[in-house]
């Protein structure tokens, strides 16, 4: 990065003088500063941070959605009716842990969702990328097929792949001759196939997505690179391995936290294809069913979102660490 | 027209609001920043025709009505009542029709939020539940007005906990086992009256390469209905409404009676049931693929009427006796009907309307569209009948008491939970896993109904 | 884009050495591409040959099955039977003002965090990036209790709150689709180099203009990028549709494509048909702003 090629050169140059402290602008650019900031801000703490927060405290509660919360203890034994917006303790978390019986295996199928991203999706989405981003022939073309997906709509994806599961009509089974009453495969309906066959679906989105982010990261490696490891006689999976992919890293943490994420707010495609019950179980859908059903649990449906919200913190984490990290170094280099 | 007329309202209501943030943006290129502008266009846009938006609720102003009566069918059922509303009322309505699915999903924030006049529901507990956390209006002086064109029955399914009453039925409907009448007679069968003749009867079936019982579950309710139909066979009312209310556990050996008789008849029900819509099982009885199809007369036979398959040749029985002592005494015969939210606007004509819905005549006009459903009005005669409603009202006029529903008899909540049981029990209905799945059951029910 | 890959294209020729691997490697390339993007097609495709038979013939000899004859009649009746228009409207003044607020404040902001030195810089890039990768499940709850106490004057929503109008709709998602944009967006304005702004300093202008007049234009490309995504996925986005909007008819037209298959349940070709319609807008959007769509993408640039 700091000798080695000559276009990062007037980069870190650029960087050296290009921050300004608050203290030089004038007061009219102050005014510029605060409003540029304040709005933006705002609307982002007012009804994502401070939402957010409130589930947290939500979740020690327990309470239907109607009506006002006390700070008052619920007691114990008494129906639910009269114990309402009261406080909770851990009991949502540990309900949810011990007599819930959709938990644990939305845990283990969020685990597999994300499994089949990082091990399947998105490589196929980087291996896209690397292929359309050499210039073959018709690549524009490949590239928004492959894009293509990602640009549907829930409802129409939903209706897409209907079409295709559907035990006596679908494509699939009348294809392989399995669509008579007797010998039916049950796609979307059988618990041990359905996750599978809604993993397809998502892949089929997936890896569009992190196509087009990964060719955005290609398009920014410097031609050079290439240019001198071909000459050196490397072929073009060698070049890719030990010059690109390297180069690459901050494109990669970003996929990685895409993936992640990604895998951990499934749920459309499950929503859309059975609200997620019977097989289909994923974290975001017991959220929701609880949150926003017609009962609503919300102090419990709270918790479960806690717990998601834990759990997408570590990859939220390990991202801005990397960011901030970089971000420091960067202005070590200019001071 | 009413959706015309309430998108029309939207329209104006929402272009200025588009307006002033286009504006805001045009300003923000200026020298005034994103927020100046945006309140300077705001107050100046104020005066620009068009802002009125009619939910004022004056007097004589429209009455907005909340739907779920989102399938072409009952929609038009429902535009003609409302329209014969208006007719006899002088007060205008609105309709929001929402998607059925989203719209009870949705009630809990609907009736808190800004919701319409009168909206549609269903009555018992599911109507008790929310009226009892304050969201809906005691409409006592409408039922002293209407109150003699009900029976006890309907009187009782329209009154809270609290002794008020809440709703105004509409209609209800049975369920029953449907089938083809062209297919009975073609090969000779004859209608089962009890537990042995109709396994006896899918047997067959099953041997003449039909599916005996049509069958699906994937959107979860649906099979619902087969196990309060075999816990009132087997159990009787008096128990399946302890055990909505939790007041017996869903660990007892009752409850495992019914998961067993449903495992002997598991193996000529469709297969792969969790995978389906009702529809598609339905439309395997249309086609006549299947025997039978355990279902409510508000699906089957309206879904016979939207494909314009033959009517005439669809008939039903009732459920076979399981018990001697409990017959076929009893059946699910869910009733909908209107109710006033809690923030109605325009109190007054809403309950004009409602007062005019509560007669005879409004539910025969209703059920001229409708032809599917029965009327709840005592002693009502409806011209208009086909053979299934006729055969409809007289089987539920039999009934020593009919039950609503288990989403509508017990907390939603634990509704939702057996859902998933039930499911679970559609995949692998083996004694074991009965066994767990009462117990899961009972865990939950526990935890939803005592804290 | 063209200009972009030339030199590499020049490169890899005039490298000489291996002629063989290369014309072999093509050719597993295209081929793997053209399977790929049959398999990607055929849902779709598929779903447009149903849309396009009429249901009679479906239903008698299935969807899979040879054509006996083709019609856009479900296209019509779909269109006609569901007031199409109307939601469509729905979706344009949501997406809309959506699309172009988020990038004009993401842009404010993005500009703020590259161009000036403001202390806590990098808490607040932490601040909006994570604030896009939360759950939308996680924050409907107090959302929703939030959006019913803040009031709206008439003119801007006919409920009187936040609840129930396009505003409050457009304002959600404004918010929630924020960090990514400005995520981008920074990592897109640290590749302009310093000079630009020297020229402008000199001529002494201000915050204001180096950020309206020089920054924006120069971002043409990452705005445009953008753009195609957040239509995406704002148009897309039913989530905060039916949970913030209790009328039918003021909601988008992908959470009325629900009330639709309520509707038509039976008939699957219709619903085919609808859904399709539904996403023209968005293929339209892509096709306009294709050119820009890869090269505006900055998400961190890799040359240094």
């Amino acid at each position: 990065m700091t000798s080695g090629t000559e276009a990062s050169t007037p980069a870190t140059a650029a960087k050296v003088r290009r921050r300004r402290g608050v203290r030089q602008l004038s007061a009219r650019d102050k005014v510029v500063v605060a409003l540029l900031l304040g709005i933006p801000l705002l609307l982002d703490l007012a009804f994502v941070w401070f939402p957010a927060l409130a589930t947290v405290l939500l979740s020690f509660t327990k309470w239907n959605g109607v009506g006002s919360l006390s700070t008052k203890a619920c007691l114990p034994n008494v129906p639910s009716i009269l114990n309402n917006g009261c406080l909770y303790g851990v009991q949502n978390y540990h309900q949810a842990a011990t007599i819930y019986p959709e938990f644990w295996p939305a845990v283990q199928h969020n685990l597999i969702w994300l499994a089949v991203f990082i091990l399947f999706a998105t490589p196929l989405g980087m291996l896209f990328a690397v292929l359309i981003d050499r210039g073959i022939k018709g690549s524009r073309m490949y590239q928004s097929i492959l894009f293509l997906p990602v640009m549907l709509s829930l409802a129409l994806i939903g209706i897409i792949w209907e079409f295709m599961y559907s035990q006596n009509y679908g494509l699939i089974n009348t294809v392989i001759g399995r669509n008579s009453n007797s010998n039916a495969i049950d796609w979307l309906g059988n618990p041990h196939l359905n996750l599978w066959a809604v993993l397809v679906e998502a892949t089929w989105r997936q890896a569009g997505y992190v196509m087009v982010l990964y060719l955005a990261g290609l398009k920014a490696v410097d031609p050079s690179l290439r240019e001198a490891a071909t000459v050196d006689g490397a072929n073009a999976w060698q070049t890719f391995w030990r010059v690109v992919f390297p180069v690459m890293k901050p494109i990669n943490i970003v996929i990685m936290v895409v993936t992640v994420i990604e895998s951990l707010r499934a749920f459309d495609l499950v929503y859309i294809t059975n609200k997620g019950i019977n097989g289909l179980e994923l974290l975001s859908v017991l959220v929701t069913s609880n949150i926003v059903g017609e009962t609503q649990r919300v102090g419990f449906g709270s918790a479960l979102g806690v717990v998601l919200l834990v759990i997408s913190l570590v990859p939220i984490s390990i991202f801005l660490f990397q960011t901030f990290r970089r971000e420091a170094s960067i202005t070590k280099d200019g001071s | 027209m009413s959706d015309v007329g309430s998108s029309g309202t939207n329209g104006a209501g929402m272009s200025p609001s588009r307006r002033s943030l286009l504006r805001g943006i045009a300003g923000a290129a200026g020298l005034s920043v994103v927020g100046g502008a945006l309140l300077t266009a705001c107050s100046s846009s104020s005066t620009s025709p068009g802002s009125g938006t009619g939910s004022s609720g004056a007097a004589g102003g429209p009455v907005t009505f909340g739907s779920n009566y989102s399938d072409p069918g009952v929609k038009a059922a429902f535009a003609s009542l409302c329209t014969a509303a208006t007719a006899s009322t002088g007060s205008k309505i609105t309709i929001n029709t929402v998607d059925h699915n989203t719209f009870q999903t949705n009630i809990t924030s609907y009736l808190q939020g800004t919701p319409d006049d009168l909206f549609t529901w269903f009555a018992g507990y599911r109507m008790q539940y929310f009226a009892a956390q304050g969201l809906a209006l005691p409409i006592d002086d409408v039922w002293a007005k209407i109150g003699s064109n009900f029976g006890p029955a309907a009187k009782q399914l329209s009154t809270g906990l609290d002794g008020h009453q809440y709703l105004v039925p509409i209609y209800n409907y049975p369920w029953v086992v449907f089938y083809n009448k062209s297919v009975f007679a073609a090969k000779g069968y004859t209608v089962p009256t009890t537990w042995d003749a109709y396994l006896a009867l899918a047997k067959k079936m099953k041997a003449d390469g039909m599916i005996p019982i049509a069958f699906a579950d994937k959107d979860g309710w649906p099979a619902l209905g087969t196990f309060d139909i075999l816990n009132m066979r087997i159990n009787g009312y008096d128990y399946h409404i302890k055990l909505m209310k939790h007041q017996i556990p869903w660990t007892d050996p009752g409850v495992t009676a019914v998961f067993q008789h449903w495992a002997e008849m598991m193996p000529y029900m469709q297969t792969g049931a969790n995978g389906r819509i009702w529809q598609d099982a339905a439309k395997a009885l249309e086609t006549k693929q299947a025997g039978m199809m355990f279902q409510g007369s508000n699906q089957v036979a309206q879904q016979y009427v939207t494909d314009g398959a033959k009517l005439d040749d669809l008939d039903f029985f009732v459920f076979p006796e399981i018990n001697p002592a409990y017959g076929t005494d009893y059946m699910d015969a869910p009733t909908d009907g209107f109710m006033i939210s809690k923030k109605a606007k325009n109190v007054d004509a809403a309950k004009a309307i409602l007062e005019y819905i509560g007669t005879g005549a409004a539910e025969a006009g209703f059920l001229k569209t409708d032809m599917w459903d029965v009327a709840l009005a005592t002693g009502l005669s409806v011209p208009t009948y086909d053979a299934i409603q006729t055969k409809s009202a007289a089987e539920i006029a039999k009934c020593k008491a009919v039950a609503q529903f288990m989403d509508r008899d017990a907390d939603p909540a634990m509704a939702t939970a057996m859902i998933a049981i039930i499911q679970k029990f559609i995949d692998d209905p083996s004694t074991g896993n009965i066994a767990a799945l009462q117990k899961s059951a009972e865990d939950q029910a526990k935890a939803i109904y005592t804290s | 884009m063209t200009t972009d890959t030339l030199p590499r294209v020049a490169a890899q020729q005039s490298s000489g050495g291996r002629p063989k691997p290369r014309p072999w490697g093509q050719i597993a390339a295209q081929l793997f591409l053209i399977s790929a993007s049959i398999l990607w097609l055929l849902p779709i495709a598929f779903a447009l040959y149903i849309a396009l038979r009429p249901y009679a013939e479906t239903s008698k000899y299935g969807y899979v099955s040879m054509p006996h004859s083709l019609t856009l009649k479900n296209f019509s009746d779909a269109w006609s039977q569901s007031g199409m228009l109307h939601f469509f409207t729905n979706s344009v003044l949501i997406t809309v003002p959506a699309v172009l607020i988020v990038l004009v404040l993401a842009s404010g902001v993005a500009f703020v965090l590259v161009r000036v030195n403001v202390r806590v810089n990098v808490a607040l890039l932490i601040l909006f990036t994570a604030g896009n990768l939360l759950p939308q499940q996680v924050i409907i709850t107090p959302l929703y209790r939030l959006y019913l106490q803040i009031p709206l004057p008439s003119f801007l929503s006919d409920s009187g709150l936040m609840y129930n109008s396009i505003f409050g709709l457009v304002a959600i998602n404004v918010a929630f689709q924020l960090g990514f944009c400005v995520f981008v967006l920074s990592n897109y304005m640290k590749s302009i180099p310093e000079e630009m702004y020297e020229a402008a300093l000199v001529d002494g202008a201000g915050l204001w203009t180096r950020f309206w007049k020089l920054t924006m234009p120069l971002c043409r490309p990452a705005l445009a990028a953008l753009a195609t995504l957040l239509t995406t996925w704002i148009y897309n986005d039913f989530f905060w549709a039916i949970t913030l909007m209790s009328s039918g008819d003021k909601r988008p037209v992908t959470s009325a494509l629900a009330n639709l298959q309520g509707q038509f349940v039976s008939n699957q070709n219709l619903i085919a048909a609808a859904a399709l319609i539904a996403a023209v807008p968005t293929l339209v959007v892509y096709v306009l702003l294709q050119k820009q769509f890869i090269a505006g993408l900055s998400l961190g640039s890799s040359k240094g």
